[in-house]
């Protein structure tokens, strides 16, 4: 199997192709963890505004260290700051705001994603403590339901999948996947390869990838800033 | 009328073994500490609690869990920088853990404090959370039912609070607070300022005092983040 530890995209930069699609104005709810890091690449000119399920709409970077404010978190309990715009307001209202189909986007983490859209990112199910939090909640009602991860697991096994065999976080919600191989999304036909990497062919993708890639049009490179590799 | 309790103490006195008790906050923020660490210092035991998370670190709710005193975690992420009690405890078999999807969790609360006893969401279908509930079809798609969640007693933490209880709070710090004030037979509320009547801004109460029956004062209360940083545990 072709090794792709020398040629995939890093964090940075997947988390800077997932940006570039965030329309100017959107609402967006970024995941915990790797997802909060598109937010660090905001293209010039477009102003997304960010949603944090614990109560906080349109909320700055993080405080320098030893400014924290602990009542001011984000979902992942790490410091933020405020804007001139920021509101707060309880988790029902939160939530309303998720459910109410009011987001434009959320961009999650995923363990498997499936042709179909399925995605399995809460639990293992191998006997670690399950921790749903919010995901179950976004992808069934944000319009537009994103994923960035690695294209295969550690072990080199495909997380983009036929058929999820991890516990569902939702069931046909994944419209896109920003991997560090590819972006593809995911329609009637199944994964639609939109972009790879110049590094890596057709066929080696395909055999890192659990289910038929799609061509739809024409291919582009997946090209990202190297400073960010 | 008066709701002022003089201390933590006082306030948590009546809450009896087995009770179902909310506890407000997400992680640290909104956290009731002085009122959680007072119902371990009183000692009900056997109680069910219903939070966002699981504690962090030996303070709070961890130290509650630590202290042996619940028996039942309805929470949607049992995960913190340190969550050692409660996993120590879960392994051990010690304490059970429900599940619930953040946004089901707090319009279940919302829903009880409503006087709504179920509802439908989009939120769980197909995954594991639907499994047994009913399912219905609105406009094409499909909805699980999920139920009110109520508690004997909700410990909440607020900003600024007047005799009659009504309530403010402070940034992010209202997160689950609210809601949970509403689904309670009895709710108390810790606040950082006690204030006359007339002292909030009608515009600016948050939760009006019809949700609130008794409040005590905790003046500069503690962060659980600033606890856990200098490595506290309590008692």
């Amino acid at each position: 199997m072709i090794d792709i530890t020398e040629i995939k995209l890093s964090n940075a930069q997947i988390a800077w192709r997932a940006a570039q699609d965030i329309e100017d104005g959107a609402y967006v709810n970024l995941g915990i963890g790797f997802p909060e890091m598109v937010a660090q690449f905001q293209p010039h000119g477009k102003q997304a505004i960010f949603h944090t399920e614990n109560g906080v709409l349109d909320f700055g970077k993080s405080p320098d260290k030893g400014h924290e404010d602990w009542d001011l978190i984000n979902a992942g309990k790490k410091a933020i700051t405020l804007n001139p715009g920021t509101s707060f307001f309880h988790h029902a209202d939160s939530f309303a705001m998720v459910r109410g189909g009011h987001l434009d986007v959320a961009i999650l983490g995923a363990y498997q994603v499936a042709q179909t859209g399925d995605l399995a990112n809460w639990s293992t199910g191998k006997g670690g403590i399950p921790a749903v939090g919010g995901a179950m909640d976004l992808v069934q009602s944000a319009k537009r339901i994103a994923v960035i991860t690695d294209h295969v697991t550690k072990t080199g096994a495909p997380k983009l999948v036929d058929t999820c065999t991890m516990p569902l976080t939702g069931v046909g919600c994944v419209t896109r996947i920003y991997s560090s191989l590819a972006v593809i999304d995911i329609e009637v036909a199944g994964f639609v390869l939109r972009e790879k990497i110049a590094a890596i062919s057709l066929d080696d993708l395909q055999s890192l990838t659990g289910a038929p890639l799609h061509l739809d049009g024409p291919l582009q490179e997946l090209a990202c800033p190297k400073e960010l590799a | 009328m008066d709701k002022t309790i003089q201390t933590a103490a006082e306030a948590v006195a009546q809450i009896p073994d087995g009770a179902t008790v909310m506890i407000g906050g997400f992680g640290g923020s909104g956290a009731p500490i002085e009122l959680i660490h007072a119902l371990i210092d009183q000692g009900a035991r056997h109680l069910t609690v219903v939070n966002n998370n699981a504690g962090n670190g030996h303070v709070g709710l961890a130290a509650l869990i630590e202290q042996g005193r619940v028996d039942k975690l309805i929470c949607s992420f049992p995960r913190s920088a340190d969550p050692g009690v409660f996993v120590a405890a879960y392994r051990a078999g010690k304490i059970k853990l429900e599940i619930v999807p953040q946004g089901t969790l707090a319009e279940r609360i919302r829903a009880a404090g409503a006087g709504i006893p179920a509802f439908y969401t989009p939120t769980g279908f197909g995954t594991d959370v639907a499994e047994g509930k009913p399912v219905a079809v609105f406009e094409g798609r499909s909805y699980v039912q999920e139920r009110w969640l109520k508690a004997d007693y909700a410990l909440i933490k607020a900003e600024l609070g007047d005799p009659h209880g009504n309530l403010t709070y402070r940034m992010a710090a209202r997160n689950f607070n609210p809601v949970m004030a509403s689904a309670a037979t009895t709710t108390i509320a810790q606040v950082s300022r006690l204030v006359p009547l007339g002292g909030i801004d009608p515009e600016h109460v948050v939760t009006p005092g019809i949700f609130v029956s008794a409040l005590t004062e905790i003046p500069n209360p503690a962060q659980e983040e600033d606890l856990n940083r200098a490595e506290a545990i309590y008692p």
